[in-house]
């Protein structure tokens, strides 16, 4: 029989290993997905790196697609380590796009320096908002947040539908629902010429750090972590568990909301339906990826854009299918949790 | 001479370098009541584990009614006729008495269940054993002496001619212990034999025909109980004598010196009315079987839970319901579950030490934790109580129960409170760290504390406390100086005087 | 609207919305009332749709297809367990872990499969069975329905009764609430959960075959569309029982059938997003008023470690 035992004392090296055996286990794994396509496993990962880290544009473009998923991670992670989990990023990011897209084409007149930080705080307060429904639910009436969190991501999606298709559309669009554009003033400015690569990415960045500072040397920090390893015995110390989680459930919403943001505002300009491939979604994978580290969130994400950004070029030049990717994400969460386990127990068989 | 039923020869058991039983052979016979003694940690779960079939010994061998047992199967322990009562209740709540008699007793695929005939059967065994239950009953309706009647019918339905029961009688009142020996000895007239494992030595001394002592995993005496007194026993127990606290007895009082003062109090399901105050330098038990309203005294009494009627105050000035103001009052609060409540398991010592006090100037500033401040405070507090850690940044939970125990009663007398709130402080520690919290809190009595001690250990009230009342159904007695045993298992059972 | 009510195309239609959610509730259901959250509904759906409809676009029967349906669910399920029972894993993550490998796989197996197709390759569905046509009241709504359908509606009670009337069903509800209890009667408690599990997720399985071999002839990306997501919410609703899981199903199907009813016969008025919405909004409505009383299984999400007290 099979018993796991605690570890005492994890040594550091252990969850170092950790992420790079399984990254490791998900390629061996997915060979065989590339061998059943007909194509060369070993061109295929190499054509996939490529895609990803070989060229000026390659990274450029693994940049900016990591840039969302760095701010959708952070979501996730600050939202699981208090133990609440929160699954709709995705519908977060869309309506925070959405309030960065009504303010920035109200035709409000006010200098930028005014209305581009408007536009940020609209986008993270949409995001903030959304989440705060499910919160409420979960402190107030006890409905598990899941699966809240899941369905008002189609209630989002709809909700946005609604507004491009009518009071919100480009009447310059020739009939496909999209968004007027954001004036050139107020999107986020190119880091590098000739790429996409926009500020939004040192903004993520810089939060991650400012992140990783509070939850390890603020009260704040302090709370939400005593809330999430054990909210019974943080309450009897005098911790206010309902408000920590609130915090903490403004603080994620407002993380993807920013996603949302950035992306309506630094890549594409104008909001259409299909602006995010999940973006929401892969944040969980990332945060878990990264043990909901704020620091490892960032590796973790460009890690994820690089396989996604890597396999669209491989697709096209060995003809295996870009769900590639999806795979390769997925299994790498699966090992991943699985090496964490295996690092913090020990196995011992009676 | 009857062979015996059970023997166990040179049972040995590691875990490591701990040796949990050491060469341990022992006989039960036919119709005989064994009372296994030993403290925490001596040994005698692990014994009993391995009867069952949980674990499997290093070295020795069982035989069962003369046929040898196969280790480490626990179905193979039931079918040779051994039964077991376990000290936590395996029952599921939210199902029938029924099913909980039911599971494991039919083949798993077999495609139906013979409902009818189970209850048939159920009924009758019960009315052989004088063990009145209703099947439909779900378990969540019964009250914990109808809930341990079930766990023995669910042994007896399956047979067993061996029963195992490991402390019977923690969660009963004398007077429902009593009605458990009367079960105990219709079992024995029947055939039956029994192993009674308990730390309660003048129940065992009572009801056993022999006693079985185990310390740190040998056995270091097997005895008739006629020949033996409590006495003896208790330092078979501990290999040493064990000297009580020295108790001097509470200075006069006056009114004025009434630190808390809870009136009227009603909170939660189960408490429906407690007043009384405690003094300046004394120490104030509470007694009573677990689940007559304790819990929510000493819930109410942390901060934790509001009072739907009544009104605590602490030095004259009431305080709100929440843990904050408990603390901001100068409450100094030890909860029955340290592990779990007291402390928060994977933060490191460190951040335990300050974590009700993190907010305050000394250990924060504009939202920054101050690190060397809080480190400071915890060193004092490891220094000060005796705290055996590797390291101040290691995580709270790799510290034994009683080290954790220590953390959490440096962190509440440290900076000598008004108030103290203690429940079951000394629940599963050794002996050694019983006697240094008894010294703690009397300490803390005789600095003019005012100490409110809940606790299920007649012994250990008896020991310390000044004064004691009485938790039954959410009545709180009066408080007296003066108990007998024979009055205070009255109240605990609730019949008044 | 009454008029809308009381015509038998409202209820086929109903009938057939609520198949799948009939699978899919009672397939989580088994796995909640083992003590297993099984959050990899929604990508098992998505895989038990393409595995059944591949296997009939390849020759094989319907039955066999549904089978095959079954079958895949359970290898997803029984991967669920490994992580969440075995090395008791998060059981939120290792279902949306699960959700997103089972979704990402069938996508790829099928790009494989049909790397230049455009609109999606058909097969021949299930057909209407017309048992049921001469019953009086509801014999058109049921004569209407395929197989599977009546599948579903059979397999209500086949569940109720596993629960209750049978041994291992008494395992898995004890499972569910103490499996210190079950262990103590040398019941493997892993080896209940993974079975439950393993029978949930094939039912889920089902659920997405229905679409594919059923519902609709072909296999589409965003087929299963949040139906597995509104299926563990209908079994908070129906307080872990079967009966009320079927009834919760139809009532929500009902709801489902009568936003696009309204949506055609006031059409213009509203926009039809709106309509849309209802579903999903009314899910998480039914959950807050549920949620105070829900009698939950006692040990659901806590993972058992064996010998531990």
């Amino acid at each position: 029989m099979m018993r796991l035992e605690p570890r005492l004392r994890v040594p550091p090296a252990l969850i170092l290993t950790a992420p790079i055996v399984s990254v490791a286990v998900t390629l061996v794994l997915c060979a065989a997905l590339i061998v059943w396509a007909d194509a060369p496993v070993g061109r295929a990962y190499l054509l996939l790196f490529d895609g990803a880290f070989g060229s000026r544009f390659a990274i450029t473009e693994t940049l900016t697609r990591a840039t969302p998923l760095i701010l959708t991670g952070l979501a996730a992670a600050v939202a699981f380590r208090a133990h609440f989990y929160n699954i709709g990023a995705e519908g977060q990011l869309y309506l925070g796009a959405l309030a960065a897209v009504a303010i920035g084409t109200s035709g409000i007149s006010a200098p930028p320096v005014v209305l581009f930080p408007l536009m940020i705080v609209a986008g993270m307060a949409a995001g903030a908002a959304l989440l705060l429904v499910p919160a409420l639910a979960k402190t107030r009436l006890g409905v598990d947040e899941v699966v809240t969190t899941l369905l008002l991501n189609f209630v989002a999606l709809l909700f946005v539908s609604l507004m491009l298709d009518g009071p919100m559309k480009d009447p310059t669009a020739m009939g496909w629902p999209q968004s007027l554009t954001l004036p050139e003033e107020l999107e986020f400015g190119k880091l590098l010429e000739r790429s996409r690569v926009h500020s939004g990415l040192i903004i993520a960045i810089v939060l991650a750090v400012a992140l990783w500072i509070v939850n390890a040397r603020t009260t704040f920090g302090y709370e939400m972590r005593a809330v999430g390893a054990n909210a019974k015995a943080a309450r009897f110390a005098g911790i206010s568990v309902n408000t920590a989680m609130l915090k903490t459930a403004l603080l994620s919403g407002a993380l993807a909301g920013l996603a949302g943001v950035g992306e309506v505002a630094g890549r594409a300009g104008y909001l259409t339906l299909d602006m995010s491939p999940g973006y929401g979604y892969s944040g969980i994978v990332i945060a878990m990826l990264a043990g909901l580290n704020p620091l490892g969130v960032v590796l973790a994400a460009i890690f994820v854009a690089g396989v996604i950004v890597g396999a669209d070029s491989m697709s096209r030049a060995v003809g295996v299918p870009t769900y590639l990717a999806d795979v390769i994400v997925a299994v790498s969460l699966l090992s991943m949790l699985v090496a964490t386990m295996l690092a913090r127990y020990k196995v011992r068989w009676s | 001479m009857q062979p015996p039923v059970l023997r166990l020869s040179g049972i040995t058991k590691r875990f490591g370098a701990l040796v949990a039983n050491d060469d341990i052979s022992l006989d039960l016979a036919r119709g005989e009541v064994l009372g296994l003694l030993g403290e925490n940690g001596a040994g005698k779960s692990t014994l009993v584990s391995i009867l069952f079939g949980h674990y499997v010994a290093d070295a020795g061998s069982i035989e069962v009614f003369g046929k040898p047992l196969p280790p480490g199967q626990p179905k193979a322990a039931l079918a040779s006729g051994i039964g077991m009562v376990h000290q936590h209740f395996t029952l599921a709540d939210n199902l029938s008495v029924l099913d909980n008699v039911l599971i494991g007793t039919e083949a798993l695929w077999s495609p139906r269940s013979h409902r009818r005939e189970a209850r048939e059967r159920l009924l009758s065994t019960s009315k052989q054993f004088g063990l009145t239950v209703d099947p439909d009953a779900r378990i969540a309706s019964l009250s914990v002496g109808e809930r341990q009647r079930v766990e023995i019918l669910k042994a007896l339905y399956r047979g067993a001619r061996i029963l195992i029961l490991d402390e019977p009688t923690a969660v009963l009142t004398p007077q429902e212990s009593e009605a458990l020996f009367e079960t105990l000895r219709t079992l024995i007239a029947d055939g039956l034999s029994i192993i009674f494992i308990s730390h309660k030595l003048d129940e065992v001394l009572a009801v056993s025909a022999r006693v079985a002592v185990l310390r740190q995993g040998k056995l270091v005496a097997l005895r008739d109980a006629g020949a033996l007194n409590k006495a003896e026993l208790a330092e078979l127990m501990v290999g040493r004598r064990v000297d009580a606290p020295v108790r001097e007895p509470a200075a006069a009082y006056s009114t004025s010196d009434t630190l808390l003062s809870v009136s009227e109090l009603a909170a939660g399901d189960k408490l429906q009315h407690a007043s009384f105050d405690v003094r300046r330098g004394e120490i104030f038990g509470i007694a009573g079987v677990s689940g007559n309203g304790q819990a929510q005294l000493a819930d109410a009494l942390c901060g934790l839970l509001s009072a739907a009627h009544g009104e605590i105050r602490i030095d004259g000035r009431t305080v709100s319901a929440a843990p904050r103001a408990f603390i901001a009052a100068s409450v100094a609060r030890v909860p029955e579950d340290r592990g779990a409540v007291g402390v928060i398991g994977d933060l490191p010592i460190w951040e335990n030490a300050i974590s009700e006090h993190y907010r305050e100037p000394a250990f924060s500033r504009l939202g920054w934790l101050r690190r060397g401040a809080a480190k400071a405070e915890a060193r004092r507090i490891v220094e000060r109580f005796d705290v055996r850690s590797s390291s101040l940044d290691a995580p709270t939970r790799s510290m034994s129960g009683g080290n954790i125990q220590k953390l959490i009663l440096g962190r509440a007398l440290l900076n000598q409170p008004a108030v103290v709130v203690a429940n079951q402080p000394t629940w599963g520690l050794d002996v050694g760290a019983v006697a240094y919290i008894h010294t703690q809190l009397l300490a803390a009595r005789d600095r003019g504390a005012a100490v409110v001690l809940i606790s299920e250990d007649l012994d250990e009230l008896f020991a310390i406390a000044d004064r004691i009342a009485v938790m039954f159904h959410g009545y709180l007695s009066e408080a007296r100086r003066d108990w007998t045993l024979a009055e205070i298992g009255l109240a605990m059972a609730g019949s008044r005087q | 609207m009454l008029d809308i009510l009381a015509a038998a195309p409202f209820w086929i239609a109903v009938l057939r919305v609520a198949t799948p959610l009939i699978f899919g509730t009672l397939g989580v259901l088994l796995c909640e009332r083992a003590g297993v959250l099984n959050l990899g509904i929604e990508g098992i759906m998505v895989a038990g749709a393409f595995a059944g409809w591949l296997a009939v676009y390849y020759g094989a029967g319907l039955w066999t297809g549904v089978l095959i349906a079954a079958c895949t669910g359970a290898v997803f399920g029984v991967l669920h367990g490994l992580l969440t029972v075995i090395l008791a894993l998060s059981q939120h993550v290792a279902g949306l872990g699960i959700t997103l490998l089972a979704t990402s796989l069938s996508y790829y197996a099928y790009r494989v499969n049909f790397p230049k197709v455009s609109s999606p390759p058909t097969i021949l569905p299930f057909t209407e069975t017309h048992w049921f046509d001469r019953v009086p009241l509801i014999g058109t709504a049921l004569g209407a329905q395929t197989a599977l359908t009546l599948l579903a509606l059979a397999i209500v009670p086949l569940i109720a009764y596993v629960l209750n009337r049978t041994p291992a069903g008494l395992a898995v509800r004890m499972v569910g609430e103490n499996p210190a209890a079950v262990e103590a009667q040398g019941i493997s408690v892993a080896g209940v959960r993974v079975g439950a599990i393993a029978a949930g997720s094939a039912l889920m399985g089902v659920a997405g075959a229905f679409l594919t071999l059923s519902a609709f002839n072909a296999f589409y990306f965003n087929m299963v569309n949040g139906r597995g997501w509104i299926c563990v919410a209908l079994v908070v609703f129906a307080s872990w029982r079967p009966g009320k899981a079927l009834l919760g199903s139809i009532l929500f199907a009902a709801f489902d059938a009568l936003q696009l009813r309204l949506q055609q016969s006031s059409a213009g008025v509203l926009p039809y997003q709106l309509y849309l919405m209802m579903p999903y909004l009314l899910s998480i409505l039914a959950l807050a008023l549920v949620a105070r009383k829900a009698a939950y299984p006692q040990a659901l999400m806590k993972p058992y470690r064996k010998g531990e007290r």
